[in-house]
């Protein structure tokens, strides 16, 4: 079992209050991924739950049971690090025996987890060396299997997949999908890439300053942003927000059109501009386009096959069933 | 990991080595600073009285103590001369592709693990010796006559001595630091069309700096205290020729038993060596963050 | 940087580097060849060839009593040294681990203990030595060099335990171990090889230390460096003796030396230069 409910956390160092008192729910089984800006907190978070750094305020249960002022031990939670955090000086075998060892399984029922992890994440060659031998990619399935074999109620993840180049990146971010859809333990996964949090996610909790701007599924999070901050931030390339005369027409102080909502025409449209570059990806082309007056470039998603050049003028046509309005404070108008 | 238990344990743990150098450095100095203001001789302790900033005029009145300021200077600048040029130099010419170049290295950092008192005999007897010293067998090769170097030139040959002694360190350090130069930044300037002597000025002198500074400053912290080459060879003469400041306060105090003179000079050299200390800490300082 | 050099240009900076290199250990090397002189061989003229004459050793360690010197010096170094790791591991440890925002000052003013020159407490610690009966006794000087290389013994054990990732010592404590745990299977092994360092330099620098070492012993606990400095007066030994009992006298630091070279420019900067 792996819930986790936190009520009214807070941490503060010193007199910096970096996260606010905030209530989350995490329930049995459940992918969720905290995601934000750099220095929004989500870390903290994460260490708060694992017991890494003390809660100035509030409660930490796991299981229903009260956890604030257990030690990162006791609380049965396991955490692959950034960093991988392998232990040089041992072997691949013994980096994955080690909690094991500090939990005093018997030594036959040890080498059977560590053969059945290392089979799942194909380490079976390469139990006998040091981390120090091994590539990123390697080194970050030894955290991972450092982490299955103790069994835990959740796995936590700090930022696992940012040392790695972009096409392992992508290849390991399926593997702890399938990881977590073949174990079906919670895990919470902290990440500043939208991306990884839109791909794996089964609930996204979106921090900005310490705070929750808004918690749901991926789609959720696309199609209903509770404010401008998470419309910006979920979704790629970002939606465009603008205000002014083009807002107050919708009622709105800003409003956000995302770059597949808009429409692109040579000769009609509402609005007016000019390409300035046009990257072509075949399968879209991404089109930023200048001088409408709405903002300084507007992003647009066309398809692979259109044929505008720098210096094109163009007329742009948002889809009017997909604008998002926000009003003064930046919150949604229903 | 900044959980309440370990911090307190952390202060628990920090705690003996603090208190062990507080101890070491207040009570000591504050020692110091009261003798200094005493008439307090070895050879008449009952005779012991305040003498308020007597001390302090008597060593500013003393020839003595103008010559052994003026000798800490020679001795100090001249040694970071040679040792810092001869270091840049030498130190370039071991990073060049070179066989042999771990062999090499060591040769050359041999001299600073010779203890003091060794280097300084090796160099009076077996090198600067007037009749059996290298020295003067190379003299007495071109037909010349051997110097008697601490009868003529103490100072100078004491120089040489430390100066071989931190040669090492000097060559060592910049070596260390010349070998973390950006390779790629060297070609740029290649390519740039800078000849080798502009290389040498815009980008290597500039790149070593703070390792000269760093080797300067802690040459100074050590020469500063020059005591045992003095000792074993020239006894600080002839006359106060090669007397620094720390020998003539070792004079005072051992020699002449004036425990009030010698601590007020001690006051002298703390003032001296904080000058120092205070361009050595911010240079230091700066890498801690 | 990486480029291929013509092989002329190689040999002649070979040819260069060595002679300046063995410029520079010419006088010890030469100290090395008188030792292994007759004292007749030793004053008649330069020479390079000895006759491998071992009775300088011989008489060096029968007349001299070397062995007692030699004994002193191993027992200061080594001594001296131990106990400023068993005072500086904690508390670089804490510092390094669990650093508080005076942590960076604390370092800079056991750095600033440095920079006091031992002159200037000559006075005081002559006196109490005289007074308190430590006055030429081993373990008076062993506190001394404790305290003197205790600044740099906390400083290069910092910044190796800085090179430790918190994140290591933390992936510990989710696994289970206990603080126990966490020094004996984590922290000991990682680091072992920065403490070796820590001592190999710290005895180097207690087995040269010659001003203390002069001042507070005469005869008892007389280490090698007060031993030799004797000799300066001119009825002391001769040439070849003079020359072997140096030899003895740093032969072990030498080669101690040269295996902790690289550590040496860490510890002796503060880690200023790395």
């Amino acid at each position: 079992m792996g819930r986790i409910t936190l009520e009214g956390v807070a941490k503060r160092f010193g007199d910096v209050e970096v996260i606010p008192p905030l209530n989350l729910d995490i329930e049995d089984g459940e992918f969720v991924v905290f995601v934000g800006p750099s220095g929004c907190g989500k870390s903290t978070l994460l260490r708060l739950i694992a017991g890494l750094e003390d809660v100035s305020d509030g409660r930490i249960l796991i299981d229903g049971t009260d956890a604030t002022d257990a030690s990162p031990a006791k609380r049965g939670l396991a955490m692959v690090f950034q960093s991988y955090a392998l232990y040089p000086h041992m072997s691949v075998r013994k980096n994955i025996a080690f909690p094991m060892k500090m939990a005093g399984i018997p030594a036959d029922e040890q080498n059977r987890r560590i053969e059945a992890a290392a089979k799942a994440l194909n380490l079976t060659n390469y139990l006998d060396r040091r981390p120090g031998q091994l590539s990123g990619g390697q080194r970050q399935r030894v955290a991972i299997g450092r982490a299955i074999v103790r069994e835990p109620s959740a796995f936590l993840f700090d930022e696992p997949l940012s040392n790695l180049d972009a096409a392992l990146r992508v290849g390991m971010r399926l593997e702890i999908s399938e990881l977590h859809n073949r174990l079906k333990t919670t895990m919470i996964y902290v990440t500043h890439d939208q991306v990884e949090a839109m791909t794996m996610a089964d609930k996204i909790v979106v921090l900005h300053a310490g705070r929750i701007e808004q918690v749901g599924s991926p789609l959720d999070l696309y199609n209903a942003p509770k404010n401008a901050f998470v419309a910006g931030f979920i979704g790629s390339p970002r939606m465009n927000l603008f205000s002014g005369p083009a807002a107050a027409e919708y009622g709105a102080e800003t409003i956000g059109v995302r770059p597949e909502h808009i429409s692109v025409s040579p000769d009609s449209g509402k609005w007016k501009g000019r390409i300035g570059v046009s990257e072509h990806l075949g399968s879209d082309t991404f089109l930023y386009v200048e001088d409408t007056g709405l903002a300084e470039t507007i992003t647009v998603r066309s398809d692979g096959e259109v044929n505008l050049r720098h210096g094109d003028t163009v007329w742009l046509t948002p889809n009017e069933d997909k604008i998002h309005r926000f009003d003064k404070a930046g919150d949604r108008i229903a | 990991m900044a959980t309440r238990q370990t911090a307190s344990l952390a202060r628990l743990m920090r705690a003996p080595a603090i208190i062990l150098l507080l101890i070491w450095m207040l009570v000591p100095l504050g020692m110091t600073l009261y003798y200094s203001f005493l008439n307090y001789n070895l050879l008449n302790p009952a005779n012991t009285s305040w003498a308020g900033w007597f001390n302090y005029q008597y060593f500013y009145s003393d020839p003595a103590f103008f010559e052994s300021i003026w000798n800490t200077l020679v001795l100090v600048l001249g040694v970071l001369l040679i040792t810092v040029c001869g270091g840049i130099g030498i130190a370039m010419l071991i990073d060049k592709p070179i066989f042999g170049q771990g062999l090499v290295r060591i040769l050359v950092i041999s001299p600073f693990f010779v203890m003091p008192p060794v280097a300084a005999l090796i160099w009076k007897n077996m090198i600067m010796h007037p009749s059996y010293g290298v020295f003067a067998d190379i003299a007495k090769f071109f037909g010349a006559n051997p110097v008697d170097w601490f009868a003529q030139f103490p100072l100078l040959s004491i120089i040489l001595i430390v100066a071989w002694q931190w040669l090492p360190f000097a060559t060592l350090i910049l070596l260390t630091s010349l070998q973390s130069l950006d390779g790629e930044q060297m070609e740029a300037a290649e390519m740039d069309g800078a000849p080798a002597l502009s290389r040498f000025i815009y980008l290597t002198l500039p790149h070593m700096a703070r390792a000269i500074t760093v080797v300067i400053l802690i040459q100074t912290i050590f020469l500063l205290g020059i005591y045992a080459e003095i000792l074993v060879t020239t006894n600080g003469g002839p006359g106060f020729a090669s007397t620094n400041l720390t020998y003539l306060i070792y004079r005072a105090a051992r020699l002449n038993f004036d425990i009030g003179g010698a601590a007020a000079g001690g006051i002298i050299a703390v003032i001296l060596a904080n000058f120092v200390a205070i361009f050595l800490m911010r240079a230091v300082g700066k890498n801690l963050d | 940087m990486a480029r291929a050099v013509s092989r002329n240009t190689k040999i002649g900076y070979t040819i260069a580097a060595w002679i300046v290199a063995l410029i520079i250990f010419f006088p010890i090397l030469y100290t090395i060849i008188t030792s292994l002189k007759t004292e007749q061989e030793a004053i008649a003229g330069f020479d390079l060839i000895p006759s491998f004459s071992l009775s300088s050793y011989e008489t060096v360690q029968s007349q001299n009593n070397y062995w007692r010197p030699f004994t002193n010096s191993v027992i200061l170094a080594v001594g001296s040294t131990l106990l400023a790791l068993i005072v500086a591991i904690p508390a670089a440890w804490a510092m390094a681990f669990s650093p508080t925002r005076r942590t960076k000052d604390i370092l800079m003013w056991m750095l600033s203990t440095k920079m006091m020159p031992a002159v200037a407490v000559l006075v005081p610690i002559y006196l109490i030595f005289l007074r308190t009966g430590l006055m030429d006794t081993r373990i008076g000087l062993v506190m001394i060099l404790m305290l003197m290389n205790l600044p740099i013994v906390v400083w290069m054990l910092y910044t190796y335990f800085r090179e430790i990732p918190g994140e290591i010592l933390e992936a510990a404590r989710m696994d289970g171990a206990t603080l126990k745990d966490e020094i004996l299977y984590v922290l000991t092994p990682m680091a072992v090889p920065g403490i070796a360092s820590t001592l190999l330099l710290n005895i180097i620098l207690a087995w040269n230390e010659a001003f203390w070492t002069i001042q507070l012993t005469t005869t008892n606990a007389a280490p090698l460096s007060a031993f030799i400095a004797s000799f300066s007066s001119p009825q002391g030994l001769f040439w070849a003796k003079l020359s072997a009992a140096s030899t003895m006298a740093i032969a072990p630091i030498l080669i101690l030396g040269w295996f902790s070279q690289k550590q040496l420019v860490r510890g002796l900067t503060f880690g200023a230069v790395k």
